[in-house]
């Protein structure tokens, strides 16, 4: 592997690790708040899910710079600056209400599928392998999410309005998940990763349907050049993020950074 | 591996119970891959249930400190996802210690999920298949929540992956 192929799969899997990390993040802060015990439930599993399946991607991360597979995460997670972090908008913004936690749940966890299937068939056999272990998990998220969604959509004229409204907002941070990262064509190149035009369509022939099943709108598509209609949001680079993470990242790393030997 | 053999560390490994299902060991749930030897250390391989499974580290730590007790030096528990862990790897005894523990075993679907997701539930109480879903998600990762419509009892059922 030369060095710009290993750099940009290092900053791929970043990207995959910190999108986890910081959704694993907003999930468990429905812990104790959820409108339903079941939910509440639900949310902590999906919470433990996500950060478990960041440190699948940290430890490859680790692996590609030989580093230790314990601390290496750690320090990632716990001390990095904002600047450093990969994720995508979407998985920053609070959690909002119900219907919005839900939606951008099942959101993410569609293309998280559409990215886990194709990954299975990267010649980079440990993304390969772990992309085949998650991607039986997310079958259990996407059956949950898509179930929830769908009720909530046909539900009472409150639960699709607060859905409705959801995905108003949340539409156009989607885009950002399709966003090309430098170095990306080497990765595509060497066939670790298929295109993500490819990726971004497939994800939309599922998810629009769906949401129209579920008697939503679906807002004007993130990422068109149709610039008249005043709603065009080009796909952002990673690196930029919303003030929410700020927000985040100061509670998430508040210990360590005050004692960094602290031990759970 | 001093005078052990592989079998031997077999039977320890069998001692290592699964910490959120105290009545199964980590080798009648099939997690345990391999056991090798690297010079003088001994190397296990296992795999994950969930790979957000909080319960990996504390098996880990167990079956180094067992093995340890069992006279083993040097002792390597090493991961790994491929192949990814199933359901159907789970031995026949230890599927019927899960119903008599109260969690309804999973259905044998040699890698067919979607299959064994719209199979009856039978309730592991009163063995009826009139049961309901009413949760994916459980006390565990690997849980999902079912209420049995003719003995009124709630009741776990391990998700089959």
């Amino acid at each position: 592997m030369n060095s710009s192929l290993r750099h940009a799969l290092s900053q791929h899997l970043l990207a995959l690790a910190d999108d986890e990390l910081i959704l694993g993040h907003r999930d468990s802060q429905w812990c104790g708040m959820a409108p339903l015990l079941e939910e509440d439930i639900a949310f902590a599993n999906l919470a433990l899910d996500e950060i478990g399946h960041a440190l699948v991607w940290y430890t490859l991360l680790a692996d590609l710079a030989g580093e230790d597979h314990y601390i290496y995460p750690d320090r990632l997670v716990y001390f990095r600056q904002i600047a450093d972090f990969r994720n995508v908008q979407l998985v920053e913004l609070p959690n909002g209400d119900w219907a919005f936690s839900m939606l951008r749940q099942y959101l993410f966890d569609t293309y998280e599928t559409v990215y886990l299937a194709a990954a299975v068939g990267s010649a980079h056999q440990p993304l390969a392998e772990a992309a085949a272990k998650i991607r039986l998990e997310e079958i259990y998220h996407y059956r949950h999410t898509s179930a929830w969604v769908r009720r909530l959509g046909l539900g009472s004229v409150e639960s699709q309005r607060r859905l409705q409204a959801a995905l108003d907002k949340i539409w156009p941070y989607t885009g950002q998940l399709f966003a090309l990262s430098p170095g990306d064509e080497f990765l595509v190149s060497a066939g670790y990763l298929p295109p993500s035009t490819i990726l971004s369509s497939t994800w939309k022939d599922q998810v629009v349907p769906f949401l129209l099943d579920c008697g939503l709108q679906v807002p004007v598509e993130s990422g068109d050049e149709d610039t008249q209609t005043g709603r065009f949001h080009p796909p952002l680079s990673r690196e930029r993020h919303t003030p929410h993470l700020k927000v985040l990242l100061r509670e998430l790393q508040s210990v360590p950074r005050l004692e960094p030997q602290a031990v759970w | 591996m001093g005078n052990l053999t592989t079998d031997t560390i077999w039977q320890i490994l069998d001692l290592v119970k699964d910490p959120e299902i105290p009545v199964v060991s980590v080798v009648e749930m099939g997690l345990i891959r391999s056991v090798g030897l690297d010079g003088e250390t001994v190397i296990i391989t296992m795999t994950p249930t969930f790979a957000g499974c909080p319960a990996l580290q504390v098996m880990q730590r167990e079956i180094t400190n067992r093995l340890h007790q069992g006279g083993v030096r040097e002792v390597r528990v090493q991961i790994t996802f491929s192949p990814p862990w199933s359901t159907d790897w789970i031995t026949p005894l230890a599927r019927q210690k899960l119903k008599d523990f109260g969690l309804a075993p999973p259905p044998r679907h040699a890698g067919r999920i979607d299959l064994a997701l719209s199979t009856a539930v039978a309730c592991p109480y009163c063995n009826s298949e009139n049961t309901s879903l009413k949760n994916d998600f459980g006390p565990t990762l690997c849980r999902a929540i079912y209420v049995c419509n003719n003995c009124q009892q709630p009741f776990e059922y391990f998700k089959p992956l």
